[in-house]
């Protein structure tokens, strides 16, 4: 039973792991490929959730939709609006110094809160959109449902790895890179560097709203604090940052190392006095923002370096 | 129209103080070291809370006690910027974006480890507000908070107008490169830019903290009004804050005004959005903001 109830826990680690590696994916289109600073990703995650949601679940008179269309459409349809907002966003900035791009990125998540916490017709308000459904919800329960799932949700990672490895070394991707780090010379040789980080950051948003989708399906239940705004910002930042920017393999295992030391000290702070509990909690933000603090002046390479592809000769 | 006075326009002009001094530190900071400075609604909290706690010792008035507060977040911002943020000023200025939005983080989970993550009140009761010329009635803490306000900014643009280091400073938020060739000690303008920075946000968080209450959040809510107000008064213009600052108070305020029919014009509960509109119309139309800030 012991060993069941750990594999358990591992299988829920390993989901909730795999949705911050499509996040830490995305985010490595934006910030690893592109150098744009996203604050607001909790934004775009929510906004593919409640997508998702709406449009997978059966019809309902407390919010908006309940279309009941089959999953593949609702990650669809979070992907698209997702990418539509992040659109929006880096419309407005895209061709100012990236500090404003920045402000206006947090703006959109705090704006998104609000939308989610205020227009109850759309998203139940507080109370939030239950029943979202599960794939193959009505073949398997319990924890044989979580370990399908786990699977699922992997090889979403996979093929979002596989999508973020071609664009990293098409010729697009290293457009990107030369936009990043020389934008003066990237455009002196002709690139519509606008353009190439438009489009960047709306693929990234696009990515981060499917692992919104993702999570909204894990939980089968959405409620605005279900997408608590800078944990979720800060943790894929800290991810990245200790995993390696620029290469989409440290942006999975930056994913998984933050998320397991995350999750373990959760077990070891939940034996700890009630009394302790709450003030622990405080204590692993406190540590996560002094590792990104470390991380930024003496590991900033991270784990799995940043290898740009060799030029072939031919 | 005295109903459009004291329930919108006091109340805007009283988060428009805040807003404006704490814009004027985001407005330096970004002009003088050339990043968007995420902890600076933190270090209001901050400061709050160094008020806070002085209050429970000494019985006394809490802008009274402004300097225990102001005193905390310049050592803050000071120790910040001397670990966190000096070392990378090397690398592009995105990186210390990035550390900073960790400080924020930072700065907020020792604000809920020291004090609590609940609302605290500076004065428990409730005061009457004052009745002039028998039509205003205007709290006494709004009254305070915008003369303090205006003597505030009279003093800073006396500062930076007739003292050395106020000039020192215009002259390296204008133009870097000819400041230092000019032989101006960079440092020292950027570590004064510190005090005076942390000394308004201290100023703004036991402000905003008197007139609702001080909890952990208080100074990351504020975060993106301040941006659009130094923004709207243009980068590296501290003056040019203080007026977009207050602004952007009135705006927000007035925008929830019964204007066009007996609904209000715009909800309050999307009050904080009018704040971003305003800030991505600037971006759009005017990114160097109403007075001729940098455009970075």
């Amino acid at each position: 039973m012991e060993l069941g109830g750990l594999l358990f826990y591992l299988v829920s680690v390993l989901i909730a792991g795999g949705i911050y590696a499509v996040l830490c994916l995305a985010l490595n289109v934006q910030w690893g490929m592109g150098g744009l600073f996203n604050a607001g990703i909790a934004g775009f995650f929510a906004v593919g959730a409640y997508t998702s949601a709406i449009v997978t679940t059966a019809v309902s008179s407390k919010h908006l939709g309940g279309f009941g269309l089959p999953i593949p459409f609702g990650l669809a349809a979070a992907m698209i609006t997702a990418g539509i907002t992040g659109w929006i966003v880096a419309k407005i900035c895209v061709r100012l110094k990236s500090d404003y791009l920045a402000m206006a990125s947090v703006g959109i998540a705090e704006i998104l809160r609000l939308v989610i916490v205020n227009e109850s017709w759309l998203t139940n308000g507080s109370l939030g959109i239950a029943g979202v459904p599960r794939p193959f919800g009505d073949l398997l329960q319990g924890r044989e449902a979580d370990l399908l799932y786990l699977v699922m949700v992997w090889l979403c990672v996979l093929c979002v790895y596989i999508l973020c490895q071609r664009l990293y070394v098409s010729p697009w991707g290293r457009t990107l890179r030369a936009i990043r780090d020389n934008e003066d010379s990237a455009r002196a040789a002709g690139k519509d560097v606008d353009w190439f980080r438009l489009q960047t950051f709306v693929i990234g948003c696009a990515i981060m709203g499917l692992a919104g989708a993702l999570s909204a399906h894990y939980f089968k239940f959405l409620s605005p604090s279900a997408t608590e705004p800078l944990l979720v910002t800060f943790l894929v930042w800290v991810m990245l940052m200790a995993g390696g920017s620029g290469n989409n393999k440290g942006a999975i295992v930056g994913a998984l190392v933050i998320w397991f030391i995350w999750s373990a000290t959760e077990i070891f702070t939940s034996r700890l006095p009630p009394e302790w509990i709450t003030r622990s909690s405080y204590i692993r933000m406190l540590l996560v923002g002094l590792l990104l603090q470390f991380v930024l002046q003496k590991f900033r390479s991270g784990l799995v370096p940043e290898r740009s592809p060799k030029i072939r000769s031919d | 129209m005295i109903d459009f006075i004291n329930l919108y326009l006091v109340p805007g002009l009283t988060i428009g103080s805040v807003y404006a001094l704490g814009a004027v530190g985001i407005s330096m900071i970004f002009g003088i070291l050339r990043f968007a400075h995420f902890a600076h609604g933190d270090l209001m909290t901050i400061g709050g809370y160094g008020v806070l706690t002085a209050v429970w010792f000494i019985p006394l008035h809490p802008l009274l006690l402004l300097p225990f507060g102001i005193a905390l977040a310049i050592v803050s911002a000071l120790a910040v910027d001397q670990f966190f943020y000096k070392p990378l000023r090397k690398l592009p200025t995105i990186y210390t974006v990035i550390a900073s939005f960790g400080v924020a983080l930072i700065f907020r989970s020792l604000a809920q480890l020291f004090w609590s993550s609940g609302n605290e009140v500076f004065i428990s009761g409730v005061r009457m507000p004052v009745v002039l010329f028998d039509t205003f009635r205007i709290s006494e803490l709004h009254m305070q908070v915008i003369i303090l306000t205006l003597i505030i900014a009279i003093a800073l643009h006396f500062f930076l107008t007739r003292s050395q280091l106020g000039r020192a400073m215009r002259a390296v938020s204008d133009e870097p490169e000819l400041a230092s060739v000019a032989g101006l000690d960079t440092e020292r303008v950027v570590r004064w830019t510190w005090v005076i920075g942390a000394a308004m946000a201290a100023t703004a968080g036991v402000f905003a903290g008197m007139d609702t209450s001080m909890h952990p959040n208080l100074g990351w809510n504020l975060l993106l009004a301040m941006f659009a107000a130094a923004v709207l008064g243009g980068i590296g213009k501290p003056m040019g804050a203080i007026a977009g600052g207050l602004i952007i108070g009135v705006a927000e305020e007035t925008a929830t005004y019964t204007w066009f029919s007996d609904e209000a014009f715009i909800s309050p509960s999307y009050k904080s959005a009018v704040a971003f509109f305003i800030m991505v119309a600037l971006l759009l139309f005017r990114p160097q903001g109403l007075f001729k800030g940098r455009l970075l």
